[in-house]
């Protein structure tokens, strides 16, 4: 797999070029001794037709900032997004209901994230209406065809959210995400509140939806088993940067970057009675982030070039496999260490 | 498993009482635990394994409460000592630590303070002594600069320092026993990964039972010696961690150990539709007749539907509630 940089590409549906988001802190009136939160710094991404990229990474990392920059609820402080051809940054407030119609998001939390006081009908139907859908036949329509996607009965449409499960919830959610037949959907850890033996029925459903509504999906989860069945590729961020990017057999069997291989290597086996690997340490504190590679103070392979400005740079191998470590040939030199350490199958 | 067990759990249950009616929030509840032991507690949310956590040490509160059956403490039956016996068996000898230490920690008091009160309330120490104590044990769980971070309030930390200064605070006084409820599912896995050696070293060193309550069978079976599974208020299984993943007995642990992307099986089998477990999750009030897992059991007959079933013993050993169980 290799992507083609700099040129118009049919298959690509998003490519977001050099995104950073940063967050004013504290200062005077004028701005004097105001601090700046690099809550994402340089992400480069590109997303493809029918495709699922993975984004994972702790919480601190940046997913949810570079979703909410996708979906146009943050603005960028530097660097550009281009959905479906159209160049998203710096666009005009009447855009926004265009960028609906083609990226839209399904929350963690269905609990949350539905209206209480609204019945499913009405929450799938506001947004047709806003977005000039006014027949009433073909509302009840797109709103009863929806609901059957996403396996639910359009008598259910009168119900309030509370008569439903959670996972009948997440359900709702998606259909909402669903209903303005969007081409992008963010996936923003959307199992992770549902009870553990309904999730099988949610992840099954979204693999469904993508095939049969030809979606692309960004899934951004903390669970790897779940990120390694859903997705084609895999994007690695750590303190707003992209650490590692490509095809989903790489990074879960070959992981090059050691933050990669401590993410992986610290999933409990249940197989197995073997202690967890531990790697050290808490994410830094991103408004004081370390000089050079910024995992250098957790990384056991941090030696002096690691802890020296400038950082690595994220280098793509002819494969297609990007990793941003000054010693990942050499580390990989070494062999199966990350599954050794692990002790996964 | 030889000797009299640390703690003893009987056919207990614990009703909820809703106002109208008291629906069984959890019933026949029966394990036990060695001294030193790790046994994990595993189900859904609602399935009863908090509120059984909660009813060892003492601390269900109406509408919850226990309605029948026995827990002994060292052959001891907690429910019969005194409030003030009962106080000083909490925090001292059966400790606890939580899911979100944010919530657990007083948000007003050091961390410092909030460790050393353990020692004045059980050890009779001094402050000044326990101040001291307090630094030690924040060295222990391996907190950096302990002398200047027991000073810092709780918001100062971040949830993996907040989760070892509860850990700090559970294991002050040497307890026993130290229950975790879902000690690690507000962290990240690294992080996850940190605190559960921690956990596990520190009880390991100190002979300290671990009872471990989590939605996750992976984690628990990784920690844990033995797990019970519970559904719907009723232990379904108890197997030891090495048989439950590989030969699960009861079809609601088969469907939960197959319906879960495990790491490394899409590479190995292939990306295949995720086996799921049909319906939903009975709600505490309405749990079905029989059988409660009949519903969503695809080997259900009538006697299910009718009938609950009893504890069988495994041949391979351990417990199943099943009338058709593997």
């Amino acid at each position: 797999m290799h992507e083609p940089q700099g040129r118009v590409d049919d298959d690509v549906i998003l490519t977001i070029e050099d995104l950073a988001v940063h967050f004013p802190l504290g200062g005077s009136l004028l701005g004097r001794g105001r601090r700046w939160l690099r809550a994402v710094d340089g992400v480069d991404l590109t997303l493809k037709r029918g495709e699922c990229l993975g984004l994972v990474g702790e919480s601190g990392s940046g997913k949810s900032t570079v979703a909410l920059s996708i979906l146009g609820l943050l603005t960028p402080t530097r660097g550009r997004i281009v959905l479906d051809g159209q160049v998203v940054t710096n666009r005009q407030s009447g855009d926004r209901k265009a960028l609906a119609r083609i990226v839209q998001m399904v929350f963690q939390d269905p609990y949350a994230s539905l209206n209480p006081r609204q019945t499913v009908r009405r929450t799938l139907e506001d947004p047709l209406r806003v977005h000039g859908v006014t027949a009433k036949s073909e509302i009840e329509d797109r709103v009863a065809t929806m609901l059957r996607h996403v396996g639910l009965r359009p008598e259910q449409a009168g119900r309030y959210p509370h008569e439903f499960s959670g996972g009948q919830r997440q359900r709702i959610g998606i259909a909402r995400a669903l209903i303005l037949n969007p081409k992008i959907v963010i996936c923003d850890e959307p199992v992770s509140a549902l009870d553990v033996s309904i999730r099988a029925q949610i992840i099954n459903l979204l693999l469904e939806l993508k095939d049969t509504l030809g979606l692309s999906y960004i899934m951004i989860s903390h669970d790897l088993g779940v990120v390694e069945h859903m997705s084609d590729r895999v994007a690695v961020m750590y303190l707003g940067r992209i650490v590692e990017n490509g095809d989903w057999r790489e990074i879960f069997e070959r992981p090059a970057h050691p933050y990669t291989q401590a993410l992986i290597a610290a999933i409990p086996d249940p197989l197995r009675h073997a202690p967890l690997a531990t790697t050290g340490g808490d994410l830094p504190n991103p408004l004081d982030p370390p000089n050079g590679c910024a995992f250098s103070p957790r990384c056991r392979h941090a030696e002096d070039v690691c802890r020296h400005e400038p950082g690595p740079t994220l280098e793509t191998r002819p494969d297609g496999h990007a990793v941003r470590c000054w010693r990942s040939e050499e580390i990989a030199g070494r062999g199966a260490l990350a599954s050794s350490v692990s002790g996964h199958p | 498993m030889t000797g009299s067990p640390l703690i003893e759990v009987e056919d207990l249950s614990i009703d909820l009482d809703d106002g109208s009616r008291r629906v069984p929030a959890a019933e026949g509840i029966s394990f036990r635990i060695d001294r030193g032991e790790t046994f994990g507690l595993v189900g859904e949310s609602g399935c009863g394994k908090s509120i059984t956590a909660l009813a060892l040490i003492g601390l269900l509160r109406p509408p919850l409460s226990v309605s029948g059956g026995v827990i002994r403490f060292e052959g001891r039956e907690i429910q019969r000592l005194s409030a003030a016996a009962q106080r000083s068996l909490r925090g001292n000898r059966i400790a606890m630590i939580f899911q979100e230490p944010m919530t657990a920690l007083n948000p007003v008091s050091p961390v410092g303070r909030q460790i050393a009160e353990m020692f004045v309330l059980h050890k009779g120490k001094s402050w000044r002594e326990a101040n001291q104590l307090a630094v030690e044990s924040l060295a222990s769980v391996r907190v950096p600069a302990p002398e200047r971070r027991v000073k810092d309030y709780p918001h100062q930390l971040s949830g993996g320092m907040r989760q070892r200064v509860m850990i700090a605070i559970a294991l002050a006084c040497g307890p026993d026993l130290l229950i975790a409820d879902e000690p690690t599912t507000a962290l990240d896995v690294t992080v996850q990964a940190e605190i559960i050696e921690l956990m596990r070293n520190l009880c390991a060193e100190r002979g300290t039972a671990i009872l471990m309550i989590s939605h996750d069978l992976g984690l628990v079976a990784n920690v844990c010696r033995r797990v019970a599974v519970m559904y719907a208020g009723r232990i379904v299984e108890e197997r030891s961690s090495a048989d439950i993943f590989r030969a699960p007995s009861h079809p609601y642990t088969q469907g939960l150990v197959d319906s879960l992307p495990r790491l490394g099986s899409r590479a190995a089998l292939g990306r295949s539709r995720l086996k799921e477990i049909a319906g939903v999750v009975p709600a505490i009030t309405n749990f079905p007749d029989g059988c409660r897992f009949n519903p969503r059991c695809a080997q259900a007959t009538d006697i299910c539907r009718t009938a609950a079933p009893k504890t069988d013993l495994l041949d391979a050993g351990g417990l199943v509630r099943c009338h058709h169980h593997a």
